[in-house]
C-alpha cells in the first residue's frame, strides 16, 4: 500500500494525455487550448518533482521552478495576443485564425 | 502509511477528474475554475511527496496569478459559448484515438521502465528520500549558487514577458484627454492670465 514513483508517474501521464486530448477536442476555443497546455506543463512538473524526490536530488525541483516561470510567461504572452486578436477580429475561433496563410 | 496512501488516491483522483472537466466543460469559466482545483490538488500531491516549496509556488504563481489571469480574459472577452462548442463531437473519435494510443504508449514505457530498468526498480524500492535539511533550504542552497545564472535567466524571461504583454495590449485611443505635465510646467504668467483695468462704474 506504499505509494511509489510509479503512482506519481501514472497521474502525470493521465494529466498529460488529458491535455493533448483537450487540444484535439476544443478546436474552436483558444482559451481552453491554452489551459490544456498549462495542464500538460503541470504533468511535466509532477514528473520532475517525483523523480527529484525519489532520487534524493533537489535539482529536479529547481528545474520544475524554471518550467513554472516559462509557463507563467507563456500564459501572459498568449493571453495578451488573444486579447489583441479579439479586439481586431471579434472572434477567438481557431479555424478563423488564418490571416497569415499564403 | 495507509492514511498517506488514501490521501494520495483522493488528491490524484480529484486532480485527474478536474483535468477532465477542464477539457469537457461547456463554459470556459467553469474550465478555469476546474483548472484552479486541479492546481490545488497537484499542490497537495507535492506536499504529500515532500516538495513543499514547489507546492507553495504552484499555489501562489498558478492559482494566484495565471488562473486569475485566465479568468479575467475569459470574462473580458464577450464570446459566443454555443458557437465555441461546435465541432466537439466531430473531433471526438480522432482525439480519443490519439489520446488512447498516446496513453497506452506512455503506460507501456512506464511498464518497461518499471520491469526492466534497474534505476526505476531501485528508486521504487528505496522510496521517497528524506533530505537532511528542509526542502526550501535545500533548493535555496543550489538555486543561488550553482544555478544562479539560470535564476537570472528566469528573471529575464519574466521581464520580457511582462514588457511583451504590455506592448501587445497597449493602445492609444484618439480623443482621450490626458494631462500634459510639460505644458503645465512651461506655462508662464504672461500667457496664463491678463490683467484688466476695470474702470469704476463701467464694468468690463
Amino acid at each position: 500500500m506504499t505509494i511509489g514513483l510509479g503512482h506519481y508517474l501514472t497521474v502525470a501521464s493521465v494529466l498529460f494525455t488529458l491535455g493533448i486530448l483537450g487540444i484535439f477536442l476544443n478546436r474552436k476555443n483558444v482559451i481552453v487550448i491554452l489551459m490544456c497546455v498549462e495542464l500538460m506543463l503541470l504533468a511535466v512538473n509532477i514528473n520532475l518533482v517525483a523523480f527529484s524526490i525519489f532520487e534524493g536530488n533537489v535539482v529536479g525541483q529547481v528545474f520544475a521552478m524554471l518550467v513554472l516561470t516559462v509557463a507563467a510567461a507563456e500564459a501572459a504572452i498568449g493571453l495578451a495576443i488573444l486579447v489583441v486578436y479579439f479586439r481586431i477580429r471579434g472572434t477567438i475561433a481557431v479555424e478563423d485564425i488564418n490571416a497569415m496563410k499564403g | 502509511m495507509l492514511l498517506q496512501a488514501l490521501a494520495f488516491y483522493v488528491f490524484a483522483a480529484v486532480t485527474v477528474a478536474s483535468g477532465a472537466m477542464v477539457v469537457v466543460s461547456r463554459n470556459p469559466v467553469y474550465s478555469v475554475l476546474f483548472l484552479i482545483l486541479a492546481f490545488f490538488n497537484a499542490a497537495a500531491l507535492f506536499v504529500l511527496i515532500g516538495a513543499e516549496f514547489i507546492a507553495m509556488i504552484l499555489v501562489i504563481v498558478y492559482v494566484g496569478a495565471v488562473a486569475v489571469l485566465f479568468l479575467f480574459v475569459v470574462m473580458m472577452l464577450d464570446i459566443n459559448l454555443v458557437e465555441l462548442r461546435e465541432g466537439f463531437l466531430k473531433y471526438l473519435p480522432v482525439g480519443a484515438m490519439i489520446g488512447v494510443v498516446l496513453f497506452a504508449e506512455i503506460l507501456l514505457g512506464l511498464g518497461v521502465l518499471g520491469a526492466g530498468s534497474a534505476t526505476m526498480t531501485a528508486l521504487n524500492k528505496q522510496g521517497a528520500q528524506v533530505l537532511a535539511i528542509d526542502n526550501t533550504r535545500a533548493i535555496g542552497r543550489v538555486l543561488y549558487t550553482q544555478y544562479f545564472y539560470l535564476f537570472q535567466v528566469a528573471g529575464i524571461v519574466l521581464l520580457v514577458a511582462m514588457i511583451g504583454a504590455i506592448v501587445l495590449t497597449l493602445r492609444t485611443r484618439p480623443g482621450v484627454r490626458r494631462q500634459k505635465v510639460g505644458d503645465q510646467i512651461n506655462r508662464t504668467k504672461e500667457e496664463a492670465m491678463t490683467v484688466v483695468k476695470v474702470p469704476t462704474r463701467g464694468g468690463v
